[in-house]
């Protein structure tokens, strides 16, 4: 059960040009514990909805075979199971145990037998409450176990793991860890895509490294791959461990404040929360899930009115009560998710909408879009469609946009959440020149490695009471 | 919004844990009949009976005023429309604003038309507070043979809908964030509007894809025949449930027909 035969295998979905994965040759043995690389864009997440049976015959054309237990992926879907990175779009049922029975009352599986495998499942992933709790009062990392444990109540041959820790802070993340550690038997065949190659390390034992422009790279132990490749994939965006990357040191002190918070509050979201915002400065915050840190990074943006307590900016007062082009030009915020921030349907006029708005002329205008296009990598994207972009270029739009109308202080939130390595260096460098440039930088962050690369000062939110 | 409330926790009051089918059938043959006719005391009648046995459906009173006020707004509209533009003013005038005669007609009609909103809406506002949606969801599989596609589907298209909310602030905080407000222009502010739900609908179409692909990872779309975790069972005390909401409301009706009062719809 659970053997994997790729021969030749491609894919390009209909109406595209290129091939999403190609020339793919592979053999899993039952069993196996495989972890797949590759840059973005090599086509994991293609190859491993092709063996979920989830590639629709017109969806796209196949080149090549493909086969779970010798049969076509498509009619072998009982035998396979996988969990995807988003945990909000996975759950159907508004209470857990319910969630975990649906994919074996679809399966047809007696009516008797279903209870006691949903509870079977549920404890294998270490799922800490009752069948009755409802899903969505579970955390993301929660929520994610119990995907987990819907597929494997289904007693999968071969489990697929799409990147299921993406979505997730480092503590959801480790409980994700923790649940397929303790889930897998010896009888599952592992596939799991992760570029962050240390959440994965303990629970494989073989690599693949796919080649972005078709075939396999590299096959064998993690050991022997990493010794020959790891410098390559490091500095393709994969992270790859060993390869840390040096801290970005202020090159001058704090300056001047930009914003500063006095016992802020927003209710039923935020304690209250004390800050200074200076030019020059990376002020790092932190803290655990439900402190409060997203509201904070929104309330020194001027986007949302404190319940009590103050946002003062020097000069202008209370930043929530200006026009927003005005607050553009002093305030920039980066929101976590980048499509919430876009707006028109070309990656040029996205650059240009916050300086017209503010009245700039149209030559200028022109200038500002010229500059970042090429500062942040995106000249090639010009005219393509924002919501088209990968997460990596999503993001440096992102940025680019409030970068756009030139503000003293950028406010960010999760900058780096979900970014490959290069993005993440790329991202690292532009933050710490802009503070040098005596920009003031606030980031909301879990990213411990962000925090020490870039922060020269943390602020810490305690979970409000 | 009553869809929008957390389903109210009756669990074990004697009509509650009816089956969810049979307490949608039998609000459905409660309210039915009430629309043939437009005199104000057969939905009085009616709205009697709700409040007698709204304790049976484990709730309170002040549980279903905070589902139900919204109709306050509706049935204000009427009494307004009706005291503008009715052409029958019989009656004698009881006050005169401006060009408009209230006369004791209007009232009449108006009194009759705000009570039958009340007494026709509030047993589907009673069973969907007391329903819990997988059950409804299951009891129509199960019990009418309703496709489960359908049923489950909008089950779970409906556990997103509290994101909607969350999506809706996002999007206009970020549209702020970009340098774009309204200000007090109104055909600006109808403009982000727009722009604005238009994104939201992207966004919950993208959510829904990718919902559909996880569902379907589980077998939803396997074609073997479907087996039930939970047993919906349409049982004699349904049967029941249904038959009475049907005698009651003919009871009503029948009061009216024999007191004179009755006045059809038609003709």
């Amino acid at each position: 059960m659970g053997e994997v035969a790729l021969r030749g295998f491609g894919w390009r979905h209909a109406g595209r040009k290129a091939w999403a994965v190609r020339g793919v040759d592979l053999r899993i043995a039952h069993g196996e514990r495989v972890l797949l690389l590759g840059p973005s864009g090599a086509g994991k997440s293609t190859l491993l909805a092709a063996l979920a049976g989830l590639l629709p015959e017109d969806s796209g054309e196949a080149e090549g075979t493909v086969e779970i237990d010798g049969l076509d992926p498509r009619k072998a879907r009982e035998r396979v199971g996988i969990v995807f990175q988003d945990p909000e779009t996975q759950l159907v049922m508004s209470r857990s145990g319910d969630d975990v029975a649906f994919g074996l009352e679809n399966r047809g599986v007696p009516a008797g037998e279903i209870w006691p495998r949903v509870d079977e499942a549920l404890h294998r992933v270490g799922f800490g409450y009752g069948r009755d709790r409802p899903t969505g009062a579970l955390s993301g990392g929660e929520q994610q176990r119990l995907a987990l444990a819907g597929t494997l109540a289904l007693r999968p041959g071969l489990l697929l793991l799409d990147e299921p820790t993406a979505n997730l802070d480092p503590a959801g993340a480790a409980l994700i860890r923790g649940a397929v550690t303790r889930a897998l038997g010896d009888d599952t065949t592992l596939i799991i895509v992760e570029h962050r190659v240390a959440e994965a390390l303990t629970l494989v034992d073989r690599v693949v490294v796919l080649e972005p422009g078709g075939g396999v790279r590299a096959d064998g132990p993690p050991g022997a791959v990493f010794a020959a490749h790891g410098d390559r994939l490091a500095d393709e965006g994969v992270w790859v461990p060993g390869h840390p990357v040096a801290p970005r040191q202020a090159r001058t002190g704090p300056g001047e404040t930009l914003v500063r918070a006095t016992a802020v509050t927003l209710r039923d979201r935020l304690g209250p929360a004390t800050l200074t915002a200076r030019a020059g400065e990376a002020l790092a915050v932190t803290g655990p899930n439900g402190a409060g840190k997203s509201t904070l990074a929104l309330l020194l943006g001027g986007l949302l009115k404190p319940t009590s307590g103050t946002i003062e900016a020097a000069p202008g007062g209370s930043p929530h009560r200006w026009r927003a082009a005005d607050l553009t030009a002093r305030i920039g915020s980066v929101f976590q998710d980048p499509e919430h921030q876009f707006v028109t349907h070309r990656v040029a006029d996205e650059l240009a909408l916050g300086p017209r708005r503010l009245g700039r002329p149209e030559a200028e205008v022109g200038r500002t879009v010229d500059d970042l296009l090429d500062r942040l990598r995106l000249a090639k994207l010009a005219g393509a469609n924002p919501h088209t972009l990968s997460g990596g270029e999503a993001r440096r739009l992102s940025v680019a946009t409030a970068l756009a109308t030139a503000p003293r202080l950028l406010v960010l939130d999760e900058p780096t959440f979900g970014q490959d390595r290069r993005t993440w260096i790329e991202l690292i460098d532009l933050l710490a020149r802009l503070r040098d440039d005596g920009h003031g930088i606030v980031a909301v962050t879990h990213d411990e490695d962000f925090v020490a690369a870039l922060a020269d000062s943390v602020h810490r939110l305690a979970r409000a009471a | 919004m009553t869809l929008t409330l957390p389903t109210f926790e009756a669990g074990t009051a004697l009509l509650a844990r009816r089956n969810p089918v049979a307490k949608l059938a039998a609000a459905l043959l409660f309210s039915a009949p009430l629309i043939a006719t437009l005199d104000p005391l057969t939905p009085t009648l009616a709205l009697a009976v709700e409040l007698a046995v709204l304790p049976l459906f484990g709730m309170s009173y002040g549980a279903l005023f905070r589902r139900a006020w919204p109709l306050a707004l509706a049935a204000a509209g009427i009494v307004v429309t009706l005291v503008l533009f009715a052409a029958e003013r019989t009656g004698a005038t009881v006050a005169t604003l401006g060009p408009f005669a209230v006369t004791t007609g209007v009232l009449v009609t108006a009194l009759g038309m705000v009570l039958r909103i009340f007494a026709i809406a509030l047993p589907g506002i009673m069973v969907f507070a007391t329903t819990d949606p997988t059950d409804l969801a299951d009891a129509l599989v199960q019990n009418v043979r309703a496709p489960a596609r359908f049923a489950i589907g909008a089950l779970a298209a409906f556990r997103l809908v509290p994101l909607l909310g969350q999506e809706w602030q996002m999007l206009s905080l970020a549209r702020r964030a970009r340098g774009i407000d309204a200000g007090r222009n109104p055909l600006a502010k109808l403009r982000l509007f727009g722009s604005t739900a238009f994104a939201l609908l992207v966004g919950a179409l993208r959510r829904g894809g990718r919902l559909a692909v996880a569902m379907d990872a589980r077998g939803f779309d396997a074609g073997t025949p479907r087996t039930y975790a939970r047993r919906q069972v349409l049982g004699r005390a349904d049967v029941a449930l249904m038959v009475g909401a049907m005698l009651l409301s003919t009871a009503a009706l029948t009061t009216s027909v024999l007191l004179g009062v009755f006045r059809p719809i038609i003709g």
